[in-house]
């Protein structure tokens, strides 16, 4: 019997069937919606670019919700749309149907406001499953839009818990060319403030050449005639930072972009049962999970857990109980994770690892919250500007 | 009965080598090893390399096998439990973590936490019989003393499985609460108690409806909620206690089986997960995965009276009469 609805399930899984809905199935269809993206400049060939970050999270988190539903008579379709570079992605959305009433998104951070005020979103649940932006989460907020992965305010202030512990309160703060450095550095600005750090220094780093060539030159100079305690660095492409560890003027630690960094997921984190699901997607992946995989798996999984716990295929029956108290998510990070009703965003612990070792976990202990520990980190409701 | 247990723990603590009450048998999941315990004189005997990633442990109905899921090597082993030499090993799938056996000694049922399985294995012709399909992450597993049910809790479906043991197939499912850890019968078989790692409950079940009766929410003062993580659960043969190891609240509760109401939270060692009885059921061993070591706890007094080092990450214990 187990063995035969499995069969029903992968057949639904790879599109074959649609009208075998088995009459007392409840059927929830789920798009995963992303956009191809050119492989950036790179300082590093060590790390190959993956094209499908986050498809292969929300393939896994639906196989997990069909294993579910097999006992609880719902099934879950999974139906990916990767639009190609260049493609356009708004008429790929409005294609998705009014049956599909959860889409995952894994696409540029503009274009998820962009697609959330279509009309075809608005009965719609939606899941930012790639970005870090705090003004997706804050002023420029939607209501039908919930947020996956930690923001850069929650990042820094993880940093900055830790940070605090150790009393590297004095903080050398290196940013990068793009946007998003900038948004990084302000993200660790705001932490510095909550948490009492002091800024010592800010400098941008502007050098246009190979960092290869010239790292061992550059950075003791760059990080001369300061006295920190610890070297902040902002550069989310990954185009410098690398190189600042063990080149600065005076021994000093790394972290932010690189170095020590925060982050919703790493292959060196195994506690809380984290060994099964990164063997699950090793198994079906043949790689490493990363952040993006994480993040579409645990969208999906909300998605079953909700309506599981709901009893329901319904969008507004779903997101009721996923929004509500009574909601718990298992995110392989020791706490049940859940939304934050005033932006949507999901609560979690958040990692903080070193290239090869799990050096902690935020909220560390010792920093205390009246309603749940993990609202030390990012944006607590009296903040929020999501109205 | 009861005499003779007192004339051996005297005989034990007068002459000090002869006849042991009882031996502990702890797993040593980062060491590959198992800690021999001796736990009336509170001293750790030996430690005995074993396999990879021991976790899950028993002892069998005779006393004479020890049966320990080495989690790396795809198998549990069979060990002699006089001499804990190898004698056998059982096909038990990938990943073995862990298992419970049939009350008549002849089935076993394992969890196989990445495969969404339970084999069930002979244990005499050391044959797996079959492999029931179940939830995302089956762990927790518990055979009724009356051998009718076979119990498998699924992490991350959120489940309980009520396999038929007569036709090794699945009858009921009971949705509980997210990520439920262990689950475990009393004598009578009528009540199933399981624990809910995230939502810090012990939920007791009506074997007859196979429904929810009881949620006791695990509270302790000056703790989040968060750090109320549940693990092992043992209900004592006369139905009058509960016992819950805490995980990473580094406590034990106590647990009023009749009134459900929790008496005490006894503190142990950290991480604490597993838990077995003594035979006479007047002590109650935990294993301390992240201190290293185990707490004995005097089931009359309902104190701690003992922590005892034994090696890296204790995971599984047993109780050898």
């Amino acid at each position: 019997m187990a063995k035969k609805i499995n069969c029903l399930a992968l057949l639904f899984l790879i599109g074959l069937s649609s009208h075998a809905n088995a009459a007392d199935k409840l059927l929830i269809k789920i798009a995963y919606l992303s956009q191809e993206r050119e492989a950036p400049a790179a300082l590093s060939n060590l790390d190959p670019f993956i094209q499908n970050k986050g498809e292969l999270g929300a393939e896994l988190a639906t196989s997990d919700n069909n294993t579910t539903g097999q006992f609880t008579h719902q099934q879950y379709e999974l139906k990916k749309v990767i639009v190609p570079i260049g493609g356009d992605i708004v008429q790929a959305f409005n294609k998705l149907g009014d049956d599909v009433g959860f889409v995952v998104l894994n696409v540029k951070p503009a274009q998820i406001n962009q697609l959330a005020d279509l009309p075809a979103a608005q009965n719609k649940l939606l899941f930012d499953a790639v970005t870090s932006d705090d003004e997706l989460r804050g002023s420029q907020c939607r209501h039908h839009v919930l947020h996956i992965l930690p923001n850069r305010a929650m990042r820094a202030d993880a940093l900055a818990q830790y940070m605090l512990k150790k009393r590297w309160q004095n903080w050398f703060l290196v940013v990068g060319q793009t946007p998003e450095d900038q948004l990084y550095a302000a993200a660790i600005k705001r932490a510095a403030k909550r948490y009492g750090m002091k800024l010592v220094a800010e400098k941008a780093w502007d050098n246009t050449y190979d960092a290869r060539r010239s790292a061992q030159s550059d950075v003791p100079q760059f990080t001369q005639g300061e006295d920190y305690d610890v070297l902040v660095v902002a550069d989310e492409q990954g185009l410098f930072g690398e190189y600042l560890d063990y080149r600065t003027w005076l021994p000093r630690p790394v972290i932010g972009t690189q170095g020590l960094t925060a982050t919703a997921w790493h292959r060196t984190h195994e506690q809380w049962g984290a060994v099964q699901l990164q063997n699950r997607f090793k198994e079906q992946a043949g790689r490493w999970m990363e952040e993006e995989d994480y993040a579409a798996y645990l969208a999906v999984r909300a998605i079953g857990e909700a309506s599981v716990r709901a009893k329901s295929d319904q969008v507004q029956a779903i997101k009721d109980y996923m929004l509500s108290d009574a909601f718990a998510l298992q995110g392989y990070k020791g706490k049940p994770l859940t939304f934050r009703s005033w932006d949507g965003q999901l609560r979690q612990p958040i990692l903080l690892a070193a290239p090869r070792s799990m050096v902690s976990v935020a909220p560390l202990d010792g920093f205390l919250h009246p309603k749940s520990e993990l609202d030390t980190l990012g944006y607590d409701q009296p903040e929020s500007t999501c109205k | 009965m009861q005499k003779f247990k007192i004339t051996m723990l005297a005989a034990a603590l007068l002459s000090g080598s002869i006849a042991h009450a009882e031996t502990v048998f702890v797993t040593l999941e980062k060491d590959n090893a198992i800690a021999i315990v001796d736990p009336i004189e509170g001293k750790l005997l030996k430690t005995v390399t074993i396999g990879q990633r021991p976790r899950g442990i028993a002892v069998s109905q005779d006393g004479k096998q020890v049966f320990v899921a080495t989690s790396d090597d795809n198998t549990i082993k069979i060990l002699d439990s006089a001499t804990l030499q190898e004698i056998g090993n059982l096909p038990s799938g990938e990943d073995p973590e862990t298992f419970a056996i049939s009350p008549d000694g002849k089935l076993m049922y394992v969890s196989n936490e990445d495969d969404n399985e339970v084999t069930v294995i002979d244990i005499a012709a050391k044959k797996a019989l079959t492999k029931i399909k179940v939830g995302v992450e089956p762990e927790g597993i518990a055979v009724s003393p009356d051998n009718k049910w076979a119990i498998s809790a699924s992490e991350t479906t959120n489940m309980l499985h009520w396999i038929d043991t007569k036709t090794s197939k699945i009858v009921e499912n009971t949705l509980v609460d997210p990520r439920p850890r262990a689950a475990n019968f009393t004598a009578d078989s009528q009540q199933l108690w399981a624990t809910s790692e995230m939502a810090g409950t012990v939920m007791v079940l009506d074997t007859a409806s196979k429904q929810i009766v009881q949620t006791i929410k695990l509270e302790v003062q000056g703790l989040t909620s968060e750090q109320i993580q549940p693990v092992g659960v043992l209900i004592d043969k006369d139905r009058r206690y509960a016992y819950v190891a805490m995980g990473p609240s580094n406590r034990v509760a106590v647990i009023n089986a009749q009134t459900y109401q929790v008496e005490k939270y006894l503190l142990v060692g950290q991480r604490v997960w597993n838990l077995a009885f003594s035979p006479d059921q007047k002590r109650l061993y935990t294993t301390n995965g992240a201190s290293n070591d185990i707490s004995i706890i005097d089931l009359e007094a309902h104190k701690v009276t003992k922590s005892l080092a034994v090696g890296r990450y204790p995971w599984g214990v047993a109780v050898k009469p």
